[in-house]
């Protein structure tokens, strides 16, 4: 929209103007800063750790010296497995929501309860995680557990991409193939879930950054403050790169002795979040191209 | 029949993607269920510390003490019996360490083997003793009768100004300071981020052309994905010690440091849903105002504002809401100290906090377990009342277009 210049316009409400347009310009780009100066300090104090030995080897001497190899290894573990979890059921459940569910008192309850799941705190999924897989269901400290609660955590954020994604296309489509006889399920599973995809993975790239970096839910599910070997099997406990990053930055033997490991730590989250977000985005850039030259 | 079987498999299909969309609905469910079952169960708990008995002689008239009385007693603020309704005779404090003080060794046995005999004797002899020692040198015949404590009710779980889970010999389990932390927490940081999250907003929206929003975008986007651990070690290096100095503090660990981290980390929910507010404003209200001779802002604030205010209330609802459930960030850098805060300057703790702090030392399905999910209940209402206003909100705008 332009605006073109009233020349009636008087001084004061031209001043006015001015002032409230510079100090929410000045506002915007302090929220700028505080992301620059916060990015900017881990990277500045982090990148100077990472070497080769410290993303291969095991942590040595109090977790002073060495590396975060095993810490590495567990997030790993708990983002497949997460999302082994959370992706199939969060996809089948958001095409139920848009393409099945009848608009009503169901779909709005269904819809309210997953922006409930949404909306609790990651301690809470922690002690649910504790009371009914590590303990009722018996799993105990394992990456099982651990995987399940953070399936769980990222559930609604699946859930949501998926209708986003499908309610994005247009009707036509369906129409279109419902009329060539094809059943609802064909038209969803070889016409609208093809289209919807690129849009769903980005939503579950995202969600990655997202599990790699919840501390709260994996406390009390699976993760190990220090093991010395990698993981076998799906009941083992694992280090994660989070929880590392809180033991040895607050409760470590020697905190300031392991504050380098720790701005590594630091710096290895960051960089996910980074290369996730730039992934999301080339991925959204790309398809979307793609989409308009057909 | 190929049609039948074709109908089968659709029909088959259909009831699995009802499964799966009934699973977020059911884990909610199921959350209530194990929470509640755990956080309940304190209700019906002695909040005698673990293992530990308290007892008086046999003509001493008090069959019952609150846990804040006993607690009261040991700390020598209530020192005799008449405050707690018993004769009028000062009360004699007794810990298992000051057996010696009654008895020499040879007494006792050499593995304490004639300790539960002694203890009776002793508060046999003793008409103002209180004594408080382990379960295990209760001996069958014991001459005095155990105080009986009465129940952690709701009001004094709720009421109550002290939180000292694990202290002997009477466990005090007040939350208030807790809540209140959490609350003191989050309305500092809504304080800070509505402000700076409205002024983004109102800038992107309406103010900023297209390119200064599409940098904008992958600001807040990042600003959303850095793990709250990280956030928490930030402030943990950089805020904390800058706290410290500028206010010239013992500690930097204060309620400040983690209203100003949460603050930030509430900053993108607000952008987020402020700005969708703000971009469903009609053109055609927009239009108009600007054709009646208003400026620029004078739209902004008398037309967009008051036409997406749901939408920026939501917005801090939602704000608060993340705040009141950050975990990570704000056990490391309030500084956990449970007392009510009286400025911003104090360390705090907060609920989550101090689940996350305590849990792992809690023996299960002991008092102090039980306690801590009692806390994830609060959190957990908290949270889901949070949620259903912002759902009442968004509805009502619907109903009202």
């Amino acid at each position: 929209m332009s605006f073109t210049s009233n020349p009636n316009l008087n001084k004061s409400k031209r001043f006015w103007q001015a002032f409230a347009f510079n100090s929410f310009r000045l506002l915007s780009f302090l929220v700028v800063a505080i992301l620059v100066v916060i990015l900017g300090f881990i990277i500045i104090n982090g990148i100077s750790v990472i070497s080769w030995e410290f993303l291969t080897e095991m942590p040595r001497e109090g977790m002073t010296k060495g590396g975060i190899f095993p810490a590495i290894v567990g997030t790993l573990w708990l983002v497949v497995g997460s999302l082994l979890f959370a992706c199939p059921i969060g996809i089948l459940s958001g095409i139920y929501i848009n393409e099945y569910a009848k608009d009503g008192w169901l779909k709005r309850f269904i819809k309210l309860m997953t922006n409930n799941l949404a909306g609790v705190p990651s301690i809470v999924f922690g002690l649910f995680g504790m009371a009914l897989f590590v303990n009722k269901f018996g799993f105990g400290d394992s990456i099982l557990a651990g995987s399940l609660t953070l399936g769980l955590l990222a559930l609604p954020v699946v859930i949501r991409t998926t209708e986003e994604a499908l309610k994005a296309i247009d009707d036509s489509f369906r129409i279109g193939s419902l009329a060539l006889g094809a059943s609802k399920w064909q038209t969803i599973w070889k016409v609208i879930l093809p289209i919807a995809l690129p849009n769903i993975i980005t939503g579950i790239i995202l969600s990655v950054g997202r599990v790699s970096g919840e501390t709260a839910p994996i406390l009390f599910t699976v993760a190990a403050y220090f093991l010395p070997k990698l993981p076998t099997s799906i009941f083992d406990q694992v280090m994660a790169l989070p929880y590392h990053l809180y033991v040895i930055s607050t409760s470590g033997t020697n905190i300031e002795a392991s504050r380098a490991m720790a701005y590594g730590t630091a710096f290895i989250l960051i960089l996910i979040v980074l290369l996730v977000n730039l992934l999301a985005n080339w991925l959204r850039r790309y398809f979307g191209r793609k989409v308009k030259m057909n | 029949m190929k049609r039948y079987f074709h109908n089968f498999g659709e029909r088959l299909i259909e009831g699995i993607l009802a499964l799966s969309g009934a699973v977020t609905s059911l884990t909610v469910l199921l959350i209530v269920v194990f929470l509640f079952k755990e956080g309940l169960g304190l209700f019906s708990q002695h909040p005698v510390s673990e293992g530990g008995v308290i007892v008086v002689n046999n003509q001493n008239p008090v069959k019952e003490l609150s846990a804040k009385q006993i607690k009261e007693i040991y700390d020598q603020n209530i020192t005799n019996w008449k405050e707690v309704g018993g004769k009028n005779q000062p009360i004699k404090i007794f810990r298992l360490e000051d057996i010696t003080d009654y008895y020499p060794e040879e007494q006792l046995g050499a593995n304490f083997e004639y300790l539960p005999q002694r203890l009776s004797e002793l508060v046999s002899k003793q008409p103002e003793i209180i004594a408080y020692f382990p379960e295990q040198y209760l001996s069958k015949n014991f001459q005095g009768h155990p105080i009986e404590l009465e129940n952690i009710t709701l009001g004094s779980f709720l009421g109550g100004k002290e939180w000292y889970p694990t202290i002997q010999p009477a466990v005090q389990m007040g939350v208030l300071p807790l809540i209140l932390g959490t609350l003191w927490v989050s309305f500092g940081a809504i304080l800070i981020a509505l402000p700076l999250g409205l002024a983004a907003a109102i800038y992107t929206a309406e103010i900023a052309d297209n390119k200064v929003r599409n940098t904008l975008k992958p600001v807040i986007e990042l600003l959303a994905g850095i793990p709250s651990v990280v956030y928490g070690f930030f402030g943990l290096v950089v805020l904390v010690p800058l706290i410290q100095k500028v206010f010239g503090l013992p500690v930097g660990e204060t309620a400040l440091a983690g209203s100003i981290i949460l603050g930030i980390m509430a900053l993108p929910t607000i952008i987020s849903v402020t700005d969708d507010a703000m971009r469903t404003t009609p053109r055609a209200m927009k239009e108009a105002s600007l054709a009646l001779g208003a400026t620029k802002w004078q739209t902004i604030y008398k037309v967009v504002i008051p036409y997406s205010i749901s939408g920026i209330s939501t917005a801090a609802i939602l704000g608060i809401g993340r705040a009141i459930g950050e975990t990570m960030a704000v056990l490391m850098v309030t500084g956990n100290a449970s007392v009510i805060p009286h400025t911003f300057l104090e360390p705090v703790r907060t609920i989550p906090a101090t689940i996350a702090a305590e849990l792992g030392e809690a023996p299960q399905g002991g008092i102090h377990f039980q306690a801590l999910f009692a806390l994830g209940c609060i959190l957990f209402l908290m949270t889901l009342i949070i949620n259903v206003s912002v759902d009442m909100v968004s509805a009502k705008k619907k109903a009202n277009r």
